[in-house]
């Protein structure tokens, strides 16, 4: 490309390197804080002292909470949930898309407007609520990993990739003898490696994020995901007995729970932060494929 | 090839008979999601009637008797209906005014940059508060926003003012809202752009460079024409979900300090219904909230197809 600048040019550029530095500094900035607050001393938090560097490092708030029984078992519980839900997502959306995919599926429009329906259409809260009644699955792990599991907007994502399968890559397979499901299972899942794990990272982000059908569905403490434990901590200050219990004034329990706070937050993100890598690159495919093609 | 029509019927009826059976492993296949789908989305629907009836739980769905519109015309008449639509029609609002074209802009200037690996790391950056959860996100803006030990109040402080109780004061609640949300959703918000952008014509930059414009000039001549079409779809979009703002961030920064400002059809909705059991007068006010939805996104559907030819459906 031509490199002729304007002097307009050199302002743009000059603006532009401002607005983005600052855009990005203002998105970096609070995520970095949180970092040198987690293991910084809490009388120098409340001070007004931690700035750019951690002061007084302490590691206090990581012992405490992992001490706490409440956190391990949300963090269990999460995990737990996060895998199933991938795998019961990712089957099952396949088992919608890779038939809607074929040219040869008769019905395929028909099983098409039945899925897509549901991205215009719901029942609200309310009905879903009552139907989780109706079907006993209240206060069981059932109801965090299910209603959520599909969405018709990932059977388009997946349908898409199928259909650029060449057609050529059935045909063959079918002079060896591969009918359907032999194709699918030995031929079409082992080269859709990207799409499952498009598939998989969105289940497992959900899961690991959402707190809301834990929230109206669960009751049962022992059952609650991470996000319900940090809730209680991060957002109602109320953390469970063990995590401050030692400490002995009011004013230094209010400060433990600062300090605890900003751990369980990088505790919380630390699942996908592990993971980011394949996120920026996997949601990045999907978002593309969902919103050109969908 | 066929001589008459009935013919060719007949043998386009035996060759999908045919399709159906040597297919019948994908009708197995897709027999479980259409199961799921049965039951998890089109159930819900069913039940829909409910906001219709006066729903009695040992008289289930069907046997409840009807009511008509007594649950919508109670809201209606509610003494805080109007506070609620306004809270709703504001924050989202707002919202899509001030969360919509910071992506673009964003997108636009980061197109602008030539050093890809600046560009990357940018990138990579803006991305990642996407991946937070809402409630540690809402967590982090109490951190920040702290009264005793907050960074921005620290700031106050430092220059010696008062400090803030950000969380317990009605006037903060939408600037929270919204700015939390342009500080999570535009990196990810932006990606799409990027990539239209990506996608315009590099001959058309060339000779608008070989005649002379400035960057200002392309961005506004070549680029903004060249993602009109995806900021109009995307628009739409935003639109038809100007009514579905997120439960889950309004119901954590609700306190009773700013209920004023902070109850929405969402969070009404799960008051009533799931801390109330009000099933019936909830699912009428979801109803409506959904029904609501449906004619923005005809409206604003309809009018984009005017105006630029582009339309979602």
């Amino acid at each position: 490309m031509l490199n002729r600048r304007t002097k307009s040019d050199v302002w743009f550029d000059l603006i532009n390197y401002i607005f983005l530095g600052g855009f990005t500094l203002m998105i970096l900035y609070p995520l970095y804080f949180v970092v040198i607050a987690s293991i910084s001393s809490p009388d120098r938090i409340f001070s007004g002292d931690v700035w750019f560097w951690p002061r007084d490092i302490t590691f206090d708030g990581y012992r405490r909470i992992f001490r706490d029984p409440a956190i391990w078992l949300g963090y269990r519980n999460s995990i737990v949930y996060a895998a199933i839900s991938a795998f019961i997502s990712t089957a099952l959306v396949i088992m919608a898309a890779y038939p809607l995919s074929r040219k040869d599926f008769f019905g395929r429009s028909g099983f098409m407007a039945f899925f897509l329906v549901t991205l215009f259409f719901n029942g609200g809260i309310i009905p879903t609520y009552l139907m989780m009644k109706d079907i006993h699955l209240i206060d069981s792990m059932w109801a965090v990993i299910l209603p959520s599991a599909v969405d018709a907007f990932l059977i388009i994502i997946a349908k898409t990739f199928f259909q650029e399968l060449p057609d050529e890559l059935r045909e063959a397979a079918a002079i060896d003898g591969a009918r359907n499901m032999r194709y699918l299972t030995s031929i079409v899942l082992p080269v859709s490696k990207p799409i499952i794990a498009v598939l998989v990272l969105f289940a497992v982000v959900r899961q690991w994020n959402g707190f809301f059908d834990a929230l109206i569905y669960l009751s049962d403490g022992h059952k609650f995901p991470l996000q319900l434990v940090l809730r209680n901590i991060l957002i109602q200050s109320q953390p469970s007995g063990n995590l401050v219990n030692d400490v002995d004034t009011l004013l230094a329990k209010q400060r433990v729970t600062e300090l605890i706070k900003f751990g369980v937050i990088i505790v919380a993100a630390l699942p996908l932060l592990v993971l980011y890598p394949f996120l920026q690159r996997y949601f990045v495919k999907g978002v593309m494929v969902g919103s050109v093609k969908g | 090839m066929f001589r008459n029509k009935q013919e060719q019927v007949s043998a386009n009826g035996s060759r999908r008979l045919k399709s159906v059976r040597t297919n019948y492993e994908l009708y197995l296949l897709i027999l479980f999601p259409v199961a799921y789908f049965v039951v998890f989305k089109y159930w819900p629907m069913y039940g829909v009637q409910i906001a219709f009836k006066d729903f009695s739980a040992s008289k289930g769905i069907w046997g409840s008797p009807w009511v008509g519109f007594d649950h919508f015309q109670r809201f209606f008449d509610a003494y805080n209906f109007w506070q609620i639509i306004r809270n709703t029609v504001y924050l989202s609002g707002l919202n899509l005014a001030i969360a919509f074209p910071i992506p673009i802009i964003v997108a636009l200037m980061l197109n602008q940059l030539r050093q890809q690996r600046l560009k990357r790391f940018i990138q990579t950056t803006i991305y990642a508060p996407y991946f937070i959860s809402t409630i540690v996100l809402v967590g982090m803006l109490y951190v920040f926003l702290s009264p005793s030990s907050g960074l921005v109040n620290n700031v106050i402080k430092m220059f010696g003012g008062e400090p803030i109780l950000f969380a317990g004061e009605s006037a903060w609640f939408r600037p929270m809202y919204i700015f939390s949300s342009v500080w999570q959703e535009t990196g990810f918000a932006s990606i799409v752009y990027l990539a239209a952008l990506a996608g315009i014509d590099p001959h058309l930059h060339e000779a608008a460079v070989v005649d002379g414009a400035s960057k200002w000039k392309r961005i506004r001549h070549i680029d903004l024409p060249g993602i009109a079409p995806t900021i109009v779809v995307l628009f739409i979009l935003a639109v038809g979900n100007l009514m579905n703002v997120g439960f889950e961030k309004a119901f954590l920064l609700q306190k009773d300090l700013n209920v004023d400002v902070s109850e929405i059809i969402p969070t009404y909705v799960y008051k009533i219904g799931i801390q109330r059991a009000q099933y019936s007068f909830s699912a009428a006010i979801g109803l409506f909230n959904a029904a609501i939805n449906l004619i923005l996104l005809y409206i604003v559907n309809k009018s984009a197809k005017k105006i630029s030819g582009n339309g979602l459906f």
